[in-house]
């Protein structure tokens, strides 16, 4: 791909449109160059503008389109895949300051809302109306904007879905500048192409979201988690699919086994869960959420949520359903992440999805595969879905033989993957880095589609280039 | 042998408001639970169960009616018997009345069961008052040797051996039987109930001990009139921070040491 350098008369002209904003050179924020997988590669952009509002972002995208002048998109720069790095240079613009609320519509359900809202500050003004923003990744502080633009899951997806099922309509600036306004706060719409979900998920690399329309649902008014303990994965796991079979249906389902509990535990400094139970160690937990609006209604489910358990082999049910024990059951599963990036030096991750009913076989192949291997495995996962957080870390290899093992055992994962019937990413997205996996993933004529499609809305290809699709 | 836990229900600290006109606090919406310390008090007790399954471990609290919730919790958890200290008569108690009226309580449950408690277990203080009074009160009032800030304990030839935090670390005391131990944080949290405990602990019925039960008692030393403190302000504490100085013009690497202080403390992730 060829672009243009930023000259000093472009400079000029974007000064034009957010004066005192146009930050250059090495006073960009290094932030600017990365997100939080450095491991993909990080890129300095050449500008860097925070936008305020969508006539500044039509208005930059003129200038660029005119300059041929590649333009990336970030919100909090949260993403795993490299989706936010500047790969090509130009301009980066971060929609963070664009993070206000406009509006909330309690009849309809909805919200009118800005890029740049915190996905945790989306959350709590929700409820404070009684309302909820389902979607619930892991990463409270990434942008609502990140988050529609990667399709974010997160661990509410059994019960709720995914980000997608949540945008009812957005305004997009083109990549030639022009604005454009898509769905409504309505339930049903049939009008032809779906452009709102086409671009949902899209990474940037089709439009500049600037502005959301979202579903909201009546917020639940009590949550209760409930864990169970088994002596091994594999008990855990082949409980899995039985919970759904009977009905069940819990609000969130993850499992993780001991080692990474521990790991995670020692990080936040707080030790909740039981290591062993009547004297047997422990090696794996399922944990769920289950919701309602009385404890009435909740109570009789857990009491047979329990019984089945155990039937099916768990070594004991527990149940946190305080504020303080829901708090303390949680913060090791939430730390999970931080606690990886902090005590691994390198560290690559991918979020396969596979059928419920094979995860134990696709926890045995790559944990397996990974013995040949110098670095470390974690893992955990969304256990009601199948989506997998699986880390190859090392705090001893060099990062090239480590990137180069990696990549082996990521190409073994995915082909495993495709043939269990899985996907190659739950929730992060594609990114630059899963853009090769994903080429082999799918076949030519879908990668051509994409293409096709990348070209219709962005012929100059200057939007987030070299993400999802590669350009011309 | 029977220990009994004494517990609280408080307002959830993170979501405390203060009435700007009356200084008390708002307790509407206010979400409750079991005063943390009070819920390590527990686990030690169910630690001592754990090891010696004939324990039988009783709790007590004074409160409302709705403070049922706090010993259910405890009946969940480790508690095999609760029972709630509530009447007119107890309201707008100090610590000082409150410390009485459940040594007297206590007093009642050892005559009425038939029992005596080798050991009585307190959180070292309820995360609302804070006074930290009321567990060596009642052992004052009922005559018996106390330990405070215990974190972990066993038994052994009726002896009880209780490691206690100081202020240059900790130490370990053996203490005669009967006697009361507060507990502050240890290393671990409280155990989590199980479904079936909790299913149980939900049916259980709690024993309420009020006025009534307490005939014999001095009702001069309970609610207002026995109470020489009375609260005149409550107030939210000002934060105060510890505070690091990381001096540009003392030190060189004043950046790359407050990063490091940041990272350290988990407020950023990585310095790149």
């Amino acid at each position: 791909m060829k672009y243009t350098p930023v000259s000093p008369d472009v400079i000029a002209l974007l000064e034009e449109v957010t004066p005192g904003r146009v930050v250059v050179g090495n006073a960009i924020n290094p932030d600017y160059s990365r997100d939080e997988m450095p491991i993909y590669g990080t890129h300095q952009p050449e500008v860097a503008i925070d936008v305020h509002s969508t006539a500044e972002v039509s208005a930059i995208m003129k200038i660029c389109h005119q300059n041929n002048i590649p333009v990336t998109t970030r919100g909090a720069g949260t993403g795993l895949v490299g989706g936010s790095v500047p790969i090509y240079g130009g301009v980066v613009i971060c929609t963070a300051q664009m993070n206000q609320i406009i509006s909330f519509d309690e009849e309809q359900f909805g919200v009118v809302t800005q890029p740049g809202v915190l996905l945790e500050t989306l959350k709590s003004e929700a409820l404070k109306r009684g309302l909820m923003y389902p979607p619930d990744p892991g990463q409270k502080l990434a942008t609502i904007g990140g988050n529609v633009s990667t399709n974010a899951g997160g661990m509410r997806a059994i019960k709720y879905g995914t980000t997608k099922d949540y945008v009812r309509g957005m305004t997009v600036v083109l990549a030639d500048g022009e604005v454009m306004h898509i769905g409504a706060n309505v339930a049903k719409t049939s009008m032809g192409y779906n452009l709102v979900q086409l671009i949902t998920g899209a990474e940037g690399t089709l439009g500049v979201i600037t502005e959301l329309v979202l579903k909201l649902i009546k917020a639940p008014k009590l949550e209760i988690s409930v864990m169970a303990p088994f002596a091994d994965l594999d008990t855990a796991l082949l409980a899995v699919p039985k919970i759904f079979k009977s009905s069940f249906r819990p609000t969130a389902l993850e499992f993780f086994e001991r080692d990474i509990l521990e790991l995670s535990e020692s990080y936040v400094g707080k030790k909740v869960w039981p290591r062993e139970v009547q004297g047997a160690p422990v090696q794996a937990y399922l944990l769920m959420i289950f919701d309602g609006d009385d404890m009435e209604e909740i109570d009789p489910i857990i009491e047979k949520m329990a019984d089945f358990l155990l039937d099916a082999g768990a070594m004991d049910v527990m149940v946190a359903d305080t504020v303080t024990k829901i708090n303390d059951i949680w913060s090791a599963r939430s730390a999970f992440l931080d606690c990886i990036m902090d005590s691994y030096k390198l560290y690559d991750e991918n979020d396969v999805v596979v059928p419920i009913h094979k995860i134990s076989e696709f926890v045995a192949f790559f944990t397996q595969e990974a013995e040949q291997y110098d670095f470390e495995v974690r893992y955990l996962g969304h256990a009601g879905d199948g989506n997998l957080h699986i880390f190859g870390v090392s705090n001893t290899m060099e990062e090239e033989p480590f990137k180069a093992q990696i990549h082996l055992w990521m190409e073994a994962m995915y082909t495993k993957a495709l043939e269990m019937g899985g996907e190659l990413t739950g929730e992060h997205g594609i990114g630059s880095g899963k853009i090769s996996y994903f080429e082999d993933y799918v076949s030519e004529r879908v990668i051509g589609l994409h293409a096709a499609i990348k070209e219709a809305f962005d012929p100059k290809g200057i939007l987030n280039p070299g993400k999802v699709v590669r350009g011309r | 042998m029977h220990i009994l836990v004494c517990v609280k229900q408080v307002p959830y600290a993170q979501n405390i408001a203060i009435d700007p006109v009356t200084n008390t606090l708002v307790r509407e919406g206010v979400e409750s639970i079991l005063n943390p310390f009070d819920g390590y008090a527990l686990e030690a007790a169910a630690r001592l169960k754990d090891a010696n399954p004939a324990i039988e471990i009783h709790a007590l609290s004074m409160g409302p009616p709705q403070a049922e919730a706090a010993l259910r919790e405890c009946l969940a958890m480790a508690a095999d018997k609760g029972y709630l200290a509530t009447d007119r008569a107890f309201a707008g108690s100090d610590t000082l009345a409150t410390s009485y009226i459940l040594s007297e309580t206590i007093r009642y449950i050892e005559r009425e069961q038939g029992i005596s408690f080798a050991l009585i277990f307190c959180g070292k203080q309820a995360i609302d008052g804070d006074t930290a009074q009321v567990g060596p009160q009642i052992a004052e009032l009922l005559g018996m040797a106390q330990v405070t800030n215990g974190l972990v304990c066993e038994l052994q030839d009726n002896k009880l051996f209780i490691w206690r935090e100081t202020d240059e670390g900790k130490e370990q005391v053996a203490v005669e039987l009967p006697c009361l131990a507060t507990f502050t944080k240890p290393g671990f949290e409280p155990r989590l109930a199980t479904v079936r405990r909790r299913t149980a602990a939900r049916r259980a019925e709690i024993s309420v001990i009020g006025a009534q039960e307490l005939q014999e008692s001095d009702f001069n030393r309970m609610g207002l009139k026995g109470s020489p403190t009375q609260v005149k302000r409550t107030f939210a504490p000002t934060l105060k921070a510890g505070g690091v100085v990381v001096d540009t013009a003392q030190d060189p690497a004043a950046v790359a040491h407050l990063a490091q202080l940041l990272v350290e403390r988990h407020i950023i992730s990585t310095v790149k």
